[in-house]
């Protein structure tokens, strides 16, 4: 019926998130359909991604160089580090465009259910940066739950000798937003975040 | 089979790429754990943040199966307080502690009546009006004390506080024997006073006067100490685990 190859094609691609068998079988037939246009060029790309995607060590980015491109880059503010969990929420904060400093990813949060305590996480590389001279604020941009905020109080406990100003993102209306779809939590957290008009 | 009840959110584990995990602590079944189909997902996750309050439906086609929840969000608990470490601590100690100690599928009402008490205590603190002290006093601190002698006894450890195991006397009871779990008083347990456990004022007094009366960090640090002495002894120890880490970080926070 199907050759083992392409069986094996399927059963990884259908590990990937958003894909199951089905689809993967359905992505596995487009490619076939087009080996010059899709598959080659995907195989190369993946090859070359696996070869040379590395873990900045300064603040743990994803990139094909070491500081990333975003530490090396001198047009970037090195006296603000925005610190997220993952690096899913340091490209969210790159589409955004607005901010212009530098990054630290922690790889998680703090989590008594997971298992995740803060030895598991980069926090030692954040205290060692937010020691160096030059450095004015830490952003905590954790996530609006349990875990993300009590990793951001946890932080703001660790950071408070370094001599840095510690802020946090703002919790709210979204943009878009209709007040009668809000839950009573994100209503309350705005109503205690407003500032003058 | 299918039932429905209240239910406090424990704990929510991702399961594939959607899905979680949701473990409740519901009035009439317990602590109960069930598939939640897009509980991860963006719309849903919100919900089963720890501590928040939901109305939950459970179906299986037999009554040992995981089953499947579907929930409705009644109360959103953290959502007014994370930007207050102590309280957001005080929650995800209490939330982690249910859901390690607590037996599953096994009804304890008062655990859950103590549950909702400790989270309109947290809910309700302000700390602009309840002490000045970041939030370390006022009273939910001291309902958290009591919450956990509550969920020892649930589990068939409670502590007799109530008289000197000595001599039986009710007044000046300061120790506890780390034993027995009994009260002990100052002048009978003075010669083993360095085995003994502490006992905070506030435990010997009714419950609901530490608002009027007051409650020192340092009397919550030596009620945290006790119930996690009897917690690590008879409930940790004997299974070989650790206490959860969000209560360790909890008590650290009065030391």
């Amino acid at each position: 019926m199907i050759g083992t190859e392409i069986e094996r094609l399927i059963q990884l691609l259908a590990k990937l998130p958003g894909l199951g068998p089905r689809s993967a079988r359905r992505a596995v037939l487009y490619m076939m359909k087009r080996r010059e246009t899709v598959m080659t060029p995907l195989v190369k790309a993946l090859a070359e991604a696996a070869e040379k995607i590395v873990t900045c060590h300064d603040c743990g980015n994803l990139d094909t160089v070491d500081p990333c491109a975003i530490c090396a880059d001198g047009r970037r503010d090195p006296t603000i580090i925005c610190v997220v969990e993952e690096v899913a929420d340091l490209w969210a904060l790159e589409r955004a465009g607005t901010f212009k400093g530098r990054y630290h990813v922690l790889g998680g949060v703090l989590s008594a259910i997971d298992g995740m305590g803060p030895e598991d996480l980069n926090i030692a590389g954040l205290i060692a940066r937010a020691g160096e001279a030059g450095l004015g604020e830490v952003i905590l941009a954790t996530g609006a739950t349990v875990d993300g905020q009590t990793t951001a109080h946890y932080l703001m406990e660790r950071l408070a000798g370094c001599g840095v100003t510690v802020t946090r993102l703002a919790q709210g209306v979204p943009v878009g937003g209709e007040l009668d779809y809000l839950d009573d939590g994100t209503l309350s957290a705005a109503l205690k975040a407003r500032r003058p008009f | 089979m299918d039932w429905s009840d209240e239910g406090i959110v424990l704990a929510a584990r991702k399961h594939g790429e959607g899905s979680a995990i949701v473990t409740l602590l519901t009035r009439s079944h317990g602590r109960h754990a069930g598939l939640v189909r897009g509980g991860a997902g963006r719309r849903q996750r919100g919900v089963f943040e720890a501590g928040n309050r939901v109305t939950a439906t459970w179906r299986a086609r037999l009554s040992e199966h995981l089953g499947t929840y579907s929930c409705e969000l009644v109360e959103s608990v953290a959502a007014s307080f994370l930007d207050d470490r102590w309280r957001l601590a005080g929650l995800s100690a209490a939330c982690a502690m249910t859901d390690v100690v607590l037996p599953e599928r096994e009804p304890h009402a008062r655990v859950f009546e103590g549950s909702l008490e400790l989270l309109a205590a947290l809910k309700g603190w302000d700390g602009a009006a309840g002490g000045g002290d970041g939030g370390h006093g006022g009273s939910w601190p001291a309902l958290y004390v009591r919450w956990e002698l509550m969920l020892l006894g649930e589990l068939g450890f409670g502590l007799d506080l109530g008289s000197c195991a000595a001599t039986g006397e009710n007044d000046g009871l300061v120790y506890v024997s780390p034993k027995t779990g009994r009260a002990v008083s100052s002048s009978a347990g003075a010669p083993y006073r360095d085995k003994l456990l502490a006992l905070p004022r506030f435990l010997t007094r009714e419950a609901g006067t530490e608002a009027a009366e007051g409650v020192s960090p340092a009397e919550i640090r030596q009620g945290l100490d006790l119930t996690g002495y009897f917690f690590a002894r008879h409930v940790f120890a004997p299974e070989s685990r650790p206490m959860p880490s969000s209560r360790s970080r909890f008590v650290e926070g009065f030391r």
